[in-house]
């Protein structure tokens, strides 16, 4: 198959399994069991806002119709209205969600750089101080808890030392470098959890280069050890860290939900919980869908982005 | 080899992992022996520190934050292990099953694998919570759900590469049944690396009812639980008390003894295959 | 002498897991500018690791620990990283067993080419260009201005085996190390290879170290001859002289090897296995092997003989029923049995029976020897207990093992005593028909002979007839009784063995068989002198 026959068939496949997450999304409140009405204002419903919420929730209508009605709605934009304090739910969300974004996209600015190049030194310092010091420190990492690291960042820096806020309420109005200063401890959470893998994996890719058979041939030609780890190494190991870095971006903005309740940052995580627990079912739903889709997104880049980088792959229609 | 001879020949942070793992889990089954209170009895002031009454000093409501500790390895080891197993049972059985018979059963179940992979983990589960509502049974189903598919994969992965192997075929040319073939050929020689994994998904599953629990949407009050614990005693910290990092600490603990264990299993189950 | 390679009392050890192992032990050599020097043996004689030596390299996890490596006066054992970097490439070079496997699949192969010229400051990337060129045309490689642009998985496996040792003779070296470089490739493609190996080395009067463990294939290129087993030297001297008078037990072992032949000639009246007009492939339409037929019969060898993609093991598959054919019949007593493997009776499964190539995969790890063997005593004959105990103590001595091997595990045995226990268990069911596939292809040959014998020796007791399926002539010289050549998914010749190499039919089957090299250093000066004549 041609490498662009595999994107396509990659790319049609991501189509395909976001219409399915939101067809399950959607069908997540004709699961209620009874009347969802009912179910969602419980033992205080009185007529009245029983048949106002059934009429919201279009339940007079056929399921196909008001599926379709619902994603064109919400692909305009228009997400249904908060169950909790009647609000559109794409206002209590667009700003939110920039919000994770800007908090995520922190985090993975420090994280990708710094993973690669500790993946780099503990594949090239394999079985030395160097790279036992990194596993150690990576498998502590990835068995830390979010909010274990969380508040012992907060213990330390804004309870003992004072020097960063514990709680990360940003607002809108709020300087750019106010901002930072304010995700400094969120961010760093953040990025200890996703580095650790990313870190793995990255010296994993280089360690199965470095002993591949035409390494063995470079040296034997003569090549000297910067010149092979340039010309040899990196173009075949760049494939598989990209997949892995974009992979562990979508991990990133899974895992912000945990950090954002920590640390108490008005983001879409924080909303989808609050939500859960209030059981506001459009706005789980479109939190939810938007957090799905991010993250088959960029499942899907990863994918693409590792075929287009395999050198194998590359050069296969010339 | 035996056992014990096995075990002496660990290195030592696999030796570290294991005791770690034993302390925890004669802490979950002795808890009713050890733990001075009752679960829920409250017995002095909110967050005292700790002295001679109380080891860890109390909790929000002023229940003993010790006893609370050992009730909350009991109670989330427990469901973590209840889920692994039943997530392992349905993953790997089927995950073999796929492998060795094929066709269609093989393209749907790996179809609906894919759908439910799809999600991201913590997502599926809150939005599976927000419709049924938290209860022990909703999150053994949900939790069970998406770790298997895990498990289905790696079964299915681990009975492919087997299935390709010679001596499956000699089986299923000599006539071998199905069943036999799947427990005398495929699954012994599965098993090192699914116990590996099965250390693997008890971890995962462990931080992630944790997770959960801290949300607010994993076991509910009053049962004692390591993830609740941290979230109730969470306001604590900006006075400068650290209680609820002692139920974190203890989650991180946990976690890095088994992974230390399963570290060292990894590693000698690759050196076996590459001999 | 004027010694360009000088190896004196050379020592490795290798360490694994804190095991210490000898690869090689106080190993002397001397080489010849000009001269070819093969060095022969079986797997674990430790020849790759004395080749990678001469470069003054050592793999990961090994360490010269004694002797001297001098080349054109310069010891390597403890030359600066920079000096050996300098040295290989330019001066010793190294082809490798798989081209594959050893060309970087990021770049161009003529980018690849001048890596070490232009590198090492021998020339610019333009007279690098032309040098690889002249090469190539050297080389007999198709397109020689243009192939150079292609990527390495661009080419077919005897090309990319050719543009490796032109890559190896770019900088014009003093000593080339060949490393098996002929090992992976089809016999006929063989040929080309070690032609254009000879040619190039001796137009520049390059010394070279060829590694091998066939010595037929090293008689047609080596001057001289060393002999490697368990990391010692056996004995070394000048080829002809080997060939013509080992001194060694084990040398004559390994010479002897290729020349064993016997002449089966039976005769045989009941047909076993016959295969009418069958066509099959993975997709329906689409066939590998098309309008197969032939007959075997009872107490009769057969040999299917075929290179690579000849469709030779799926016509195995067919008739052990795991790929129904999309046409035509497979009959066993004249008596048509289902296509598909599930369907057959349990009769019909255990009267034909299956041998693998590598015995490694074939026996289950984690099953014992009683039990691998025991399983279809109890399956087919529904032996148990003491009886079934006594049988498979009857078959380990049947097939020459001590009884002691009842109770281990296949990771305990040697590759030769697990493929015994797969002749044993096949015995078990008590066949009719037993399917060789490749047996011998993973194995050393001094241990793949034995096996045959054995092979042998079992028909005589028992009576049941063979199938081979081989790439090896050897194999089908030392056994068959019956031969069918195939090609490209059709049978091209069939017939007695004797007749067929006597006097081949087909313009393929004499390809093949004249291409197996041959225990004579003059073999390929002449084949090649006659394959010009042809045409």
């Amino acid at each position: 198959m041609s490498i662009k026959g595999m994107v396509l068939k990659r790319l049609a496949a991501g189509i395909v399994t976001v219409f399915l997450v939101s067809i399950l999304i959607f069908l997540s409140i004709e699961a209620l069991p009874g009347d969802p009405a009912t179910a969602i204002l419980g033992q205080q419903a009185t007529p009245e806002n029983l048949a106002a919420l059934r009429k919201e929730l279009k339940l007079d209508l056929p399921p196909h119709t008001r599926y379709l009605s619902w994603l064109g709605n919400f692909v305009q934009g228009d997400l249904g209205t908060s169950l909790s304090n009647k609000r559109p739910v794409n206002e209590v969300i667009g700003w939110r969600f920039s919000n994770t974004l800007f908090l995520a996209f922190s985090a993975a600015l420090v994280a990708v750089p710094l993973a690669i190049i500790f993946g780099m030194i503990a594949a090239l310092f394999r079985e030395r101080w160097p790279d036992r010091i990194l596993s150690m420190g990576s498998l502590a990492a990835i068995s830390f808890p979010e909010f274990f690291v969380g508040y012992i960042l907060i213990y330390i820096f804004s309870i003992k030392l004072g020097l960063l806020p514990s709680v990360a309420t940003i607002q809108a109005s709020m300087p750019f470098w106010t901002k930072i200063n304010i995700i400094i401890l969120p961010c760093f959470t953040l990025l200890l959890v996703v580095m650790a893998h990313m870190m793995r994996m990255t010296r994993a890719a280089i360690i199965g280069v470095l002993t591949s058979p035409y390494i063995e041939m470079a040296k034997l030609k003569g090549v000297s050890e910067w010149p092979i780890i340039i010309k040899h190494a990196i173009p075949n190991v760049l494939s598989p860290i990209i997949n892995v870095v974009v992979m562990d971006l979508a991990w990133l903005i899974v895992g912000v939900v945990v950090v954002e309740v920590v640390f108490v940052y008005p983001g879409l995580g924080q909303l989808l919980v609050d939500s859960v627990a209030k059981r506001d079912l459009p706005v789980v739903q479109a939190s939810g869908l938007i957090f799905a889709a991010t993250y088959i997104l960029l499942n899907l880049t990863a994918d693409i982005l590792a075929i287009i980088t395999n050198p194998k792959l590359r050069h296969i229609s010339e | 080899m035996t056992f014990i001879k096995l075990l002496k020949q660990a290195p030592l942070s696999a030796k570290i992992g294991m005791v770690i793992i034993l302390i925890n889990v004669a802490a979950a089954l002795l808890a009713p022996v050890i733990a001075p209170y009752e679960e829920a009895q409250k017995v002095g002031s909110v967050w005292l520190t700790p002295g001679q009454d109380h080891l860890m000093g109390t909790d929000q409501v002023g229940r003993d934050l010790f006893t609370r500790m050992l009730y909350g390895a009991r109670n989330t080891i427990s469901i973590a292990f209840i889920i692994t197993c039943i997530a392992f049972a349905i993953g790997s059985g089927l995950g073999l099953l796929a492998a060795t018979v094929e066709g269609y059963l093989d393209s749907m179940l790996s179809r609906l694998v894919d759908i439910i992979m799809a999600f991201p983990p913590l997502i599926l589960a809150l939005m599976v919570l927000s419709i049924f509502g938290t209860s022990i049974p909703i999150l053994i189903f949900v939790i069970a759900l998406i770790d298997s598919t895990k498990v289905y994969r790696l079964a299915r992965a681990l009975a492919m590469d087997i299935r390709a192997l010679e001596f499956v075929e000699v089986a299923r040319l000599r006539g071998e049944g199905l069943l036999w073939i799947i427990r005398r050929e495929i699954l012994p020689n599965a098993a090192p690396a699914l116990i590996a994994e099965f250390g693997l998904r008890f971890s995962f599953v462990f931080l992630f009812i944790s997770a959960l629990s801290f949300l607010g949407l994993g076991l509910q009050p009053p049962t004692a639980d390591w993830g609740s614990m941290v979230r109730e005693n969470a306001g604590a910290i900006a006075f400068g008390i650290t209680i609820p990092i002692y139920p974190a600490a203890a989650i991180a603990f946990l976690t890095i003894g088994i992974n230390l264990v399963v570290d060292w299993f990894l590693q000698r189950s690759a050196q076996i295959r590459a001999q | 002498m004027d010694n360009i390679l000088k190896i004196d009392n050379l020592t490795i050890k290798g360490y694994w897991d804190g095991n210490t192992t000898v690869l090689l032990e106080d190993i002397d050599l001397q080489l010849n500018r000009g001269e070819v020097l093969g060095i022969i043996g079986e797997s674990g004689a430790g020849k790759s690791t004395l080749g990678l030596a001469a470069m003054g390299y050592t793999r990961d996890g090994c360490d010269i620990t004694e002797g001297s490596v001098m080349f054109d006066g310069k010891e390597l054992v403890d030359a600066t990283k920079k000096e050996l970097t300098q040295l290989r490439g330019s001066n010793i070079a190294y082809v490798a067993q798989s081209a594959a496997a050893s060309f970087n699949p990021a770049h161009r192969l003529v980018q690849q080419f001048a890596e070490t010229p232009v590198r090492h400051g021998h020339m610019t990337f333009k007279q690098a260009k032309q040098k690889a060129e002249k090469l190539y045309k050297r080389l007999n490689l198709p397109f020689p201005d243009s192939i150079g642009y292609r990527y390495p998985h661009q080419v077919s496996g005897g090309q990319l085996q050719r543009a490796m040792i032109a890559m190896a003779l770019g900088c014009d070296p003093d000593i080339v190390v060949f490393d098996e470089p002929t090992t992976a490739l089809d016999v006929t493609t063989q040929i080309e290879v070690l032609a254009a190996i000879r040619d190039a080395i001796k137009i520049n009067n390059t010394a070279a170290l060829y590694i091998t463990h066939d010595l037929a294939v090293v008689s047609q290129v080596a001057d001289r001859v060393m002999v490697l087993r368990h990391g010692r030297l056996v004995e070394d001297g000048e080829t002809r002289e080997m060939l013509e008078n080992p001194k060694e037990q084990y040398t004559k072992d390994l010479l002897n090897v290729r020349r064993q032949k016997c002449d089966n000639t039976k005769s045989h009246k009941e047909v076993v296995l016959e295969i009418q007009g069958v066509d099959a492939g993975y997709y329906p339409g689409q066939n590998i092997v098309e309008d197969i037929d032939f007959k075997i019969f009872r107490g009769q060898n057969v040999a299917v003989v075929g290179e690579s993609g000849s469709g030779k093991t799926t016509l195995a598959r067919v008739i052990t029923g795991l790929l129904p054919p999309n046409k035509g019949k497979v009959l066993f007593d004249s008596k048509s049995v289902s296509p598909d493997v599930r369907q057959r009776s349990l009769n019909t499964l255990r009267r034909l029976q299956m041998i693998y190539q590598m015995p490694d995969v074939a026996l289950n790890p984690r099953q014992k020897i009683r039990r691998i063997i025991g399983r279809p005593l109890e399956f087919y004959s529904g032996l148990s207990g003491k009886a079934k105990k006594k049988k498979v103590h009857k078959l380990l001595d049947m097939i020459e093992l001590p009884s002691h091997y009842y109770d281990r595990y296949p990771s305990e045995l040697s590759g030769g005593q697990k493929q015994r226990i797969c002749i044993a268990r096949a015995l078990a069911a008590e066949p009719d028909l037993i399917i060789c596939d490749e047996i011998t292809s993973a194995l050393d040959q001094l241990v793949a002979e034995e096996i045959l014998k054995l092979l042998q020796k079992l028909q005589t007791e028992l009576g049941m007839s063979y199938l081979f399926i081989t790439h090896d002539l050897a194999t089908v010289k030392a056994i068959a009784d019956e031969v069918i050549v195939m090609y490209k998914g059709n049978i091209v010749e069939q017939g007695n063995k004797k007749d067929m190499f006597d006097s081949p039919d087909h313009d393929y089957t004499e390809l093949l068989l004249s291409s197996v090299p041959e225990m004579d250093p003059d073999w390929l000066d002449n084949l090649l002198l006659k394959r010009e004549k042809v045409s």
